[in-house]
């Protein structure tokens, strides 16, 4: 079912490839990450130094619950889409990748 | 029994969810065959079917009640939890979604033997996956329990455990997995639609969201919302035990800053006021800095949840699964604050009530029926019990196929008989969907005193500490060993559940009724407590330094015993992490029937 399966010395199953790839998946998770924890830890940070600010009205809501009630949830969507469409990419560059390493060594 | 004063609609629609369900199970039953299809439904699981299916499972009776009582006697801080429980789910597909995937094992625990080719450490991953499993299961049976003595007013409690409980086992040992994802999938689209369309017709007769909310005034801004105008919204007046409005509605509220209230109850009078004006925001702060990492690291890894990555085809239908369920958990979870804020404004005797379904709990259930217009009131009442039936159901469920499936696959098909057939673990599947129901039951029966969230809690706090860590340091760091993840697992995993059942047993010694008798041997703890905020809410919330404690033993561990790093490292980690483009994928599991691949 699956394609022709590789072989033991194809580049696929070298050090470089699968350091790279890690290396690569990790990087863009991590950012993603950072996006998501940044609003996280800084939305109690916020409300502990600026309860003014965030204690202020929009449309009844006070802009703290806004935040964590309503927007929240779009603002996880949209890391999460990016995610992944870059990992999608991502993974598309990598069977270009692994090809062009194919050829290189053999 | 008396049941003249029984709601017919609320009745119907509770009859139509349970009556839906044997239904669909005796129908999907039929086209479960192999053992994949019962483990795994087949690896075939459609992202839309999966997505929803998760979803369903996901939001238990604590959501769709909990969420919302939670909002109405705490505030502001009680919504980090829906939103804590959605984004979840981000981690879980940034770090973990798709390698679990690819690795291609029916279960955890075979995720953990293959990482590390350890019989050993699968053991250990059972024993977890059983334990968080029984943790979860009890709030569930609860919720099943009251939810039914509160439609049929006079039912004894174990009836409602028993019937939920013997509906689920019949489908899961009928149909396995494949028949359950069908189900559940249906009853979240039951859920949204019983949380959503009462709150459409609340908001339209009772005022907007924003409108409700701003009937609470904060402390600075008195002036300005009593300027609008105040005539065209109700409120009744609230009861002593409710919390203040500016308390209610401000981060670091009644929730979060109990230790410190507490801590100066027992000081000297003249002392109090400036010991809470000095430590209250700062220990509020760490106390929601550790319940988000508690609940952000537990739903990443609740082994049930987990489980159903393994139905997806492959590793990129995992992700987007893993966001499909974002966006429908995200936008149930924009509901049951909204009942919170209504019931606060409109209901407010529900705080007189004791806890379970006679306090604030019971808000999504009996808001509708406020009404003026007594049949749609009956008729939306009807909708949210049909709704509460459908949560505890698809969560019981899940939890049974996963703790099922450790059971026959990970204790009889690998442990006791690796050589038996996939006929005989078919069998076994059902036996052991039996055996766990009935043990789900007994235990149900005899949990009614105990706290939904505390439950709940406890799960997620041994979650966090022990199957995320695992996880997350699996897929990314080669240079783990056997020895590093079982030592911060179980490390992380027994200080998480220590922390919380200490704080927790004496709260428990408190209560007035029957456990205030049985845990009355721990009450002396309160007075250490009251001395010690700082360590209450280190214990209370434990994941904020059990998580890096799990990660910390974990890498220290692995350094000492380098050695006994698997010699195929590389192929494993190319396994988990290569496109499946590449041809590399091998399922860990295979069942060979038909012909090979």
């Amino acid at each position: 079912m699956s394609p022709i399966p590789p072989k033991e010395t194809d580049f696929i199953h070298s050090e470089e490839f699968l350091n790279g790839l890690m290396k690569r998946q990790l990087k863009l998770s991590i950012c993603c990450a950072s996006a998501f924890l940044l609003v996280l830890f800084g939305l109690p940070l916020l409300n502990y130094l600026a309860p003014d600010f965030m204690a202020q009205r929009v449309a009844g809501f006070t802009l703290s619950w806004l935040v964590l009630g309503v927007l929240f949830f779009p603002y996880v969507w949209i890391i999460a889409r990016i995610f992944i469409t870059r990992s999608m990419a991502l993974e598309n560059a990598e069977v270009g990748n692994a090809a062009e390493g194919n050829k290189r060594k053999n | 029994m008396d049941f003249s004063h029984i709601d017919p609609w609320i009745l119907a629609f509770s009859a139509i969810t349970v009556v839906v369900t044997i239904v669909m199970g005796f129908r999907s039953a039929k086209s479960s065959k192999s053992a994949s299809d019962f483990f795994v439904a087949g690896r075939s699981v459609s992202v839309g079917w999966n997505a929803s299916a998760i979803s369903g499972e996901y939001l238990s009776a604590a959501s769709f009640m909990g969420i919302a009582g939670m909002v109405m006697s705490s505030g502001y801080d009680a919504l980090w939890y829906p939103v804590c429980y959605a984004c979840g789910y981000l981690f879980l597909l940034l770090f973990i979604a798709g390698p679990l995937r690819r690795f291609g094992a029916y279960t955890i625990p075979d995720f953990a033997e293959g990482r590390y080719d350890s019989p050993l450490f699968r053991r250990i991953a059972v024993c977890f996956v059983l334990f968080i499993g029984f943790f979860y299961t009890m709030p569930q049976m609860k919720g099943a329990g009251t939810t039914l003595a509160y439609i049929l007013p006079g039912l004894p409690y174990w009836v409602g455990v028993v019937a939920v409980g013997a509906v689920i086992t019949l489908n899961v040992a009928l149909g396995g997995m494949k028949s359950i994802t069908l189900i559940q999938a249906v009853q979240y689209w039951i859920k949204m639609f019983a949380i959503s369309v009462p709150v459409f017709v609340l908001l339209s007769l009772y005022g907007g969201y924003g409108k409700n909310l701003s009937l609470n005034q904060s402390a600075a801004q008195t002036a300005i919302v009593q300027s609008t105008d105040p005539a065209s919204l109700a409120r009744q007046p609230l009861p002593e035990k409710a919390p203040k409005d500016d308390a209610w509605l401000a981060p670091f509220g009644p929730l979060t800053t109990k230790a410190v209230k507490t801590a100066a109850d027992a000081l000297p009078a003249d002392q109090r006021e400036a010991f809470i004006k000095e430590n209250k925001k700062p220990y509020a702060l760490l106390y929601t800095f550790s319940l988000v990492v508690g609940l952000v690291c537990g739903t990443a890894g609740l082994p049930h949840i987990l489980v159903r990555f393994y139905t997806n085809p492959d590793g990129v239908a995992a992700k987007k699964t893993t966001m499909w369920v974002m966006i429908l958990i995200g936008i149930f979870y924009v509901f049951p604050p909204v009942f919170g804020v209504l019931g606060r404004n409109l209901m407010p005797s529900l705080y007189t009530g004791l806890a379970g379904v006679k306090g604030t709990d019971a808000v999504v259930l009996r808001l509708p029926t406020l009404m003026h217009n007594g049949v749609l009131g009956s008729i939306l009442s009807g909708i949210t019990c049909a709704g509460a039936f459908a949560a505890f159901m698809s969560t019981f469920s899940g939890l049974l196929v996963s703790m099922t499936g450790a059971l026959a696959h990970d204790v009889y098909g690998r442990m006791l008989r690796p050589n038996s057939t996939p006929e005989e673990r078919m069998t076994m599947f059902k036996w052991c969907a039996v055996l766990i129901g009935s043990i789900s039951v007994i235990l149900g029966c005899f949990v009614e005193p105990l706290e939904i969230t505390f439950m709940v809690g406890q799960a997620f706090a041994i979650a966090a500490a022990s199957y995320f860590p695992l996880l997350f340091m699996s897929v990314w760091w080669r240079g783990m060993t056997m020895k590093g993840a079982a030592t911060g697992m179980l490390a992380g995993g027994l200080c998480a559940l220590f922390a919380a059942a200490a704080t927790n047993v004496s709260n428990l010694s408190l209560d007035k009724g029957k456990m205030g008798e049985i845990f009355a041997g721990f009450a002396p703890f309160n007075k250490f407590w009251a001395a010690h905020p700082l360590l209450r809410i280190l214990c209370e919330q434990p994941a904020i330094w059990t998580v890096p404690l799990a990660i910390t033993l974990m890498i220290v561990v692995s350094k000492a015993t380098r050695k006994t790093v698997p010699t195929d490292v590389r192929m494993k980690m190319l396994v988990l992490h290569a496109p499946e483009a590449l041809g590399l994928k091998q399922e860990y599991i295979q069942e060979h029937q038909g012909p090979a691949h």
